[in-house]
């Protein structure tokens, strides 16, 4: 029975590419639309994702998300090495600076201050120099978009000199980093010169990053540090988490790109709901004469719901595969777009194509249920 | 319910009513139908427009309800058959011939002709080998693999036909089958279905306005206001092929 369900649907071939059209374009639109969210919530925890080799970030309990900075004693970064399963643990800070460029201009960045003896939480992926240089003097190491931005077109080279707050800082390294929420460069220098290159404050430190022993449960040890420290203790994946938490209910970013997926899924089921009740609508005789030769309602509903599954299942591959190459295509031709696309919002869209589909089906069903065979014979009474 | 062999193997309404609509807008279709139909023969359907002959085949194909009176078919009692049941007894027993052919235009006239034995359980496989062989019964070798749209209305007819008959069904039912071909190929069509209709327990009953068929017809009932208003047996004008020179395979058999 299913092969005739489908030479019927693929007989028309314009009904045919018109539903698949409709649910390709409320695929594309929903996993586009949520591959953008995702893109733009990833940025947000790019500097926690980029410092790599640390289990455990610790900070004020009230802290809400990595921007939001609240400093702790300095002697709190003892107290954590004194946790129980606690490897080692280092000071960082973070914070805003604000540079001046040898051309006189200004420029705001985020700055990173990392443990001067072990340069833990580095960048990783180096472009021109080396992280050890950080060693150096006045040394700092700035991400390559950040670099762009403040000498665009100027090929990427060390040496370059800039100033924060009135002290000299000198370029020795460029890295490679995630694209980060906020559209200015982020400097990494040591702790001891960090202090220097912002204004002066009783405390500096908003984070301590700690490394588990091994065999030590992350979860564990970070509850044990707020037991014995009252601060807050996260994994990196847990801090992630509270900052795109924050995000998510503290920003209209939710709102106004969810506006867009339910827009894409209710013009969807709009279009695929519509066209598909058509092609029912117009093939009614059809369905007529089969039910008047003795198919049975059950055959019937099967062979709409495979109908539907079909162009359902095609739209949807298509769907997501634009996007995808939307996506890869876009991010190429403009770094500054944000899109990832996790599996979950491929499940997602595939949920919201089925619920699609079973929408567009449901009224053809009705349709066809209702229909009575004697419509086939013409003339009336 | 009559002992008669032979009208319980036919048809026999009693009193057969028809309402539709409800209050002031309940139109009566059927006024108290009387009639048999025996197997074996053409029994022609006639009348004007709106006479109930429509409605009395869509009940006798237990396409449709009737609001009273009794109508057996084949030894089944219509009316009291639950609406899963009458689809099984219309896939079984019943062969359909339409005025517009009613074919499935996206599929070939062999996937066509399949269709009432694919609805009755048959392989895909075994339905098409089936289905081939009555194509080439009614004279459409050639197009088997042929869409509805590529044929003349002649050749959709006889798909038609051999869609109707594929599954050997007991009862034939055609509703106007003439009215959308030319003269000639309504004649050859119709010389088809009396082949058809003179197996011996076969009840064929046609549908039609056009005054040419009345030549193939064993008895004609007159409609008429919702009541049978003329019931003539009569000899046939036209010789159908079987009686001159039987087919090797009995067409629908």
């Amino acid at each position: 029975m299913t092969w005739i369900a489908l030479k019927m649907l693929t007989g028309d071939r314009g009904k045919y590419f018109a539903i698949i059209f409709g649910v390709t374009f409320a695929s594309l639109l929903i996993t586009e639309q949520s591959g953008i969210f995702c893109g733009v919530m990833l940025r947000t925890t790019s500097q926690i994702r980029d410092i790599e080799g640390v289990d455990i970030w610790v900070m004020n309990s009230n802290v809400r998300y990595i921007d939001d900075l609240k400093a702790i004693s300095d002697d709190d970064v003892f107290r954590v090495r004194g946790v129980p399963g606690i490897a080692w643990a280092v000071s960082l800070y973070r914070g805003s600076g604000q540079a001046q460029l040898s051309s006189g201009n200004y420029q705001g960045l985020i700055l990173i201050g990392i443990d001067d003896a072990t340069l833990v939480g580095a960048p990783t992926k180096m472009i021109v120099g080396k992280i050890g240089d950080l060693q150096n003097a006045d040394a700092i190491v700035v991400d390559e978009a950040g670099y762009r931005q403040m000498w665009p077109g100027e090929p990427l080279k060390t040496g370059k000199v800039i100033e924060m707050n009135d002290c000299r800082a000198v370029i020795v390294g460029i890295y490679k980093s995630s694209q980060t929420f906020m559209t200015m460069p982020v400097v990494y220098t040591r702790f001891s010169q960090a202090v220097f290159f912002v204004p002066a404050v009783r405390r500096l430190m908003p984070f301590v990053l700690a490394k588990c022993k091994p065999g030590s449960s992350v979860e564990e040890v970070a509850k044990r540090i707020h037991e014995q420290t009252g601060l807050q203790a996260l994994s990196k994946q847990g801090f992630m988490n509270l900052t795109m938490m924050y995000y998510l209910k503290h920003t209209g970013i939710p709102i106004n790109i969810g506006t867009t997926v339910l827009l894409g899924f209710l013009v969807g089921c709009a279009i695929a709901g519509q066209t598909f009740y058509l092609f029912t609508v117009e093939n009614l005789k059809q369905f007529g004469t089969l039910k008047a030769m003795g198919m049975s309602d059950s055959r019937l509903v099967r062979m709409i719901l495979t109908q539907a599954l079909l162009v359902g299942g095609i739209g949807y591959g298509l769907g997501v595969g634009l996007a995808t190459i939307y996506g890869i295509v876009a991010q190429r031709s403009m770094p500054l777009l944000a899109f990832f696309l996790p599996w979950q919002v491929v499940a997602g869209t595939g949920v919201a194509v089925l619920f699609i589909s079973l929408i567009a089906s449901v009224l053809s069903i009705h349709r066809v249920l209702v229909l009575e065979p004697a419509m086939v014979f013409q003339g009336g009474a | 319910m009559t002992t008669d062999v032979a009208v319980t193997q036919g048809v026999t309404c009693r009193n057969l009513i028809k309402d539709f609509g409800t209050g002031d807008a309940r139109v009566r279709a059927l006024r108290g139908v009387d009639v048999e139909i025996l197997p074996g023969e053409l029994t022609l359907l006639v009348g004007p427009s709106g006479c109930g002959k429509t409605t009395l085949i869509s009940i006798l194909a237990a396409t449709l309800e009737p609001t009273g009176g009794e109508v057996v078919v084949l030894g089944n009692d219509l009316v009291h058959l639950s609406k899963r049941e009458k689809g099984i007894f219309r896939a079984q027993n019943v062969g359909f011939v339409f005025q517009q052919f009613n074919l499935l235009p996206s599929l070939t006239a062999a996937e066509n002709v399949a269709v009432p034995l694919v609805i009755n359980g048959y392989s895909k496989g075994e339905a098409l080998a089936q289905a081939t062989e009555v194509l080439i019964s009614v004279g459409l070798e050639d197009k088997v693999h042929a869409f509805p749209l590529q044929l003349s209305g002649g050749q959709q007819q006889r798909v038609a036909i051999a869609r109707a008959l594929v599954h050997k069904p007991r009862l034939l039912v055609c509703d106007e089958p003439t009215s959308a071909i030319d003269a000639r190929t309504g004649h050859a069509i119709m010389t088809l279905i009396r082949e058809v209709a003179l197996q011996p327990d076969r009840v064929t009953v046609v549908v039609t306005h056009d005054q040419r068929v009345f030549d193939f017809a064993d008895r004609i009932v007159t409609l008429e206001d919702g009541r049978v208003a003329g019931d003539q047996s009569l000899e046939p004008k036209v010789e159908s092929h079987a009686r001159v020179d039987a087919p090797a395979r009995p067409l629908g058999r």
